[in-house]
């Protein structure tokens, strides 16, 4: 009998902590959303200068929400962003791993440590660095396209998005390669000696047994991609003072910010954020679904 | 000789990967040691008149020393926060591998959830919830968020369930040690190897995080380094002795970067995918 007290209470002191700064940080924040995200503010008096109060308004927010043309611009650009941006990263990700997992490679521990650095690296402050990178007049990289008879515009209406991808792939393909590398270096070694032994090359031993086995790695990576993708802020806000092309609604997210923050209007924020949230639970749900019918 | 030859190309698509990723921190340590006009007027990839020495005396007493403050600051929310979430992550994933009790599974899911929560479904109401407490701008408003690691419970799960003999918490128990001891003494350091991956991980993630101290924080002295850095980019556009210092800023905050990753990489090889190898 003590025995189940005692360890009830062991449960409970060891669970608890956790569970109940889960509750207030996680669970209370997402019910709170979505209550406001129900509100809409009510104002009276002539010219609306009566004051005002929170109203029940059903789902008001989030008809407003889609039918603000810049919130689904936003929507859009993030979409076609992360069908291109994750595919590329993660693929890069993938041959940077097997390279380094081949026989040939040299210098192995210099190279891990020199793509995975960024990782580190703030999304504050990578923005500013590639920030300076793209800026014609201190960036070598333009003087070097230049030089080549290249002109380009890194911060251009057609360029500016890739620009952006291009800091979030420098950021994060060092630490999917990582994650690769990881599942990589639990592969059974006798299983690549076999292979060997058969006559499989390098090339074969990559492509028909490491690939197939480190398929968890790749989903897992795809479905972090795909959430970070979604919530897609810091780096398009710090580029913002240099690239006209990138608005307060830029991102679903700054969109939520900006009503949030300049526009003081935290219901139509809060819908804006539920609705990135439901579509990333959508997206991914739906890619482990995509992915898991075909491993099967 | 095809080994050689695919040594070489194997070596050489590698060292182009290279410096893709290290240029722009190559440009950083240039620019570094520039004026602003130099910024503007020289090679990007050369040093011209270079003066480190004076850029970073000014950018350690600019401001009364603001930089140190905000250095100071990140590491009080990524060191407390990420030593306390790893404690918590770490009793809750052991309890969860290890006791059976009602609701287990469903507060595992729930927690497993949180890992697809978007940040600003939880930062703008967190403010609320702490301007309301009179909590927001704060060192408790960064902090307390930052020690829940979801990511990190999920991995104690995995790692307390495959690498904990129950023989062993029962000798304990037989010994007479009670469940917190034999927590704190035992399991703690079996699960060392995973912890130190948790820990890394929340240190990292608390530290490049700027949606939650841009949202919480309005008084400068309580910035953490990236959002401080942020300020100065945005004031530069006025005051241009802030463009150099942004540079040298960043460049402080990468340096101890570099050596920590190439220190502490090898650490991350465990742990990372612990959950999805074998079955």
């Amino acid at each position: 009998m003590r025995r189940t007290k005692g360890t009830r209470l062991a449960v409970a002191g060891l669970v608890g902590p956790f569970l109940l700064l889960f509750l207030a940080f996680f669970i209370a924040p997402v019910l709170y959303t979505l209550y406001r995200s129900l509100l809409v503010v009510h104002r009276s008096g002539p010219l609306g200068l009566g004051g005002a109060e929170n109203v029940f308004g059903g789902l008001t927010n989030y008809r407003w929400a889609l039918e603000d043309p810049g919130f689904l611009a936003g929507f859009g650009r993030i979409l076609l962003f992360g069908v291109v941006q994750v595919p590329v990263m993660i693929l890069g990700a993938t041959v940077l791993a097997l390279l380094l997992d081949t026989a040939s490679a040299r210098w192995k521990g210099f190279f891990r440590s020199a793509y995975f650095l960024p990782y580190g690296v703030p999304g504050v402050i990578a923005s500013i660095l590639w920030g300076f990178l793209y800026t014609p007049g201190i960036s070598p990289v333009s003087e070097l396209f230049g030089a080549l008879g290249i002109p380009v515009d890194f911060l251009s209406s057609g360029s500016i998005l890739w620009s952006i991808a291009n800091i979030v792939t420098w950021t994060y393909a060092g630490y999917n390669m990582l994650v690769i590398i990881a599942q990589l270096n639990a592969i059974d070694p006798a299983l690549r000696e076999a292979a060997r032994i058969d006559g499989a090359n390098a090339w074969q031993i990559a492509i028909r047994i490491k690939l197939p086995l480190i398929r968890p790695a790749l989903v897992l990576n795809t479905v972090f991609s795909i959430i970070g993708t979604l919530q897609l802020f810091t780096e398009p806000l710090l580029l913002k003072p240099l690239s006209g092309y990138i608005d307060v609604e830029y991102t679903p997210n700054m969109s939520a910010y900006a009503e949030a923050f300049t526009n003081n209007d935290y219901g139509l924020a809060a819908a804006q954020s539920i609705i990135v949230a439901v579509t990333c639970f959508v997206l991914s749900f739906g890619f482990l679904k995509l992915v898991g019918r075909r491993g099967a | 000789m095809p080994e050689r030859a695919s040594k070489i190309l194997v070596t050489a698509v590698l060292a182009v990967a290279a410096v893709y990723f290290l240029l722009p921190v190559y440009w950083l340590a240039v620019a570094a040691t520039k004026t602003t006009t130099g910024l503007y007027g020289s090679s990007g990839l050369w040093f011209s008149e270079p003066r480190l020495w004076t850029n970073l005396g000014q950018l350690f007493s600019h401001d009364g020393g603001i930089y140190l403050r905000w250095v100071a600051n990140t590491l009080l929310y990524a060191g407390v926060g990420a030593l306390a979430g790893t404690w918590l992550s770490a009793a809750c994933g052991y309890a969860i591998a290890k006791f059976s009790f009602r609701g287990r599974e469903m507060v595992f899911n729930l927690v497993l959830g949180g890992v697809l929560i978007p940040f600003t479904v939880l930062a703008l109401p967190l403010y609320l919830i702490f301007s309301s407490l009179g909590l927001a701008n704060t060192y408790a408003s960064v902090l307390l968020p930052s020690m829940v690691s979801p990511f990190g419970v999920y991995l104690a799960r995995i790692y307390a369930d495959a690498a904990i003999p129950d023989e062993l918490l029962e000798s304990g128990r037989i010994d007479g040690a009670g469940e917190f001891r034999i927590f704190n003494t035992i399991v703690l350091r079996l699960m060392k190897p995973a912890l130190v991956t948790v820990f890394l991980f929340q240190f990292v993630a608390i530290w490049t995080n700027y949606f939650l101290p841009l949202v919480m924080l309005s008084d400068s002295s309580l910035y953490s380094l990236p959002l401080g850095l942020a300020a100065w980019s945005t004031a530069s556009e006025r005051d241009a002795v802030l463009t150099q210092l942004t540079v040298g800023g960043a460049f402080v905050s990468v340096v101890p970067l570099m050596i920590a990753m190439l220190f502490l990489q090898r650490y991350w090889k465990g742990g990372l995918t612990e959950g999805s190898v074998k079955s």
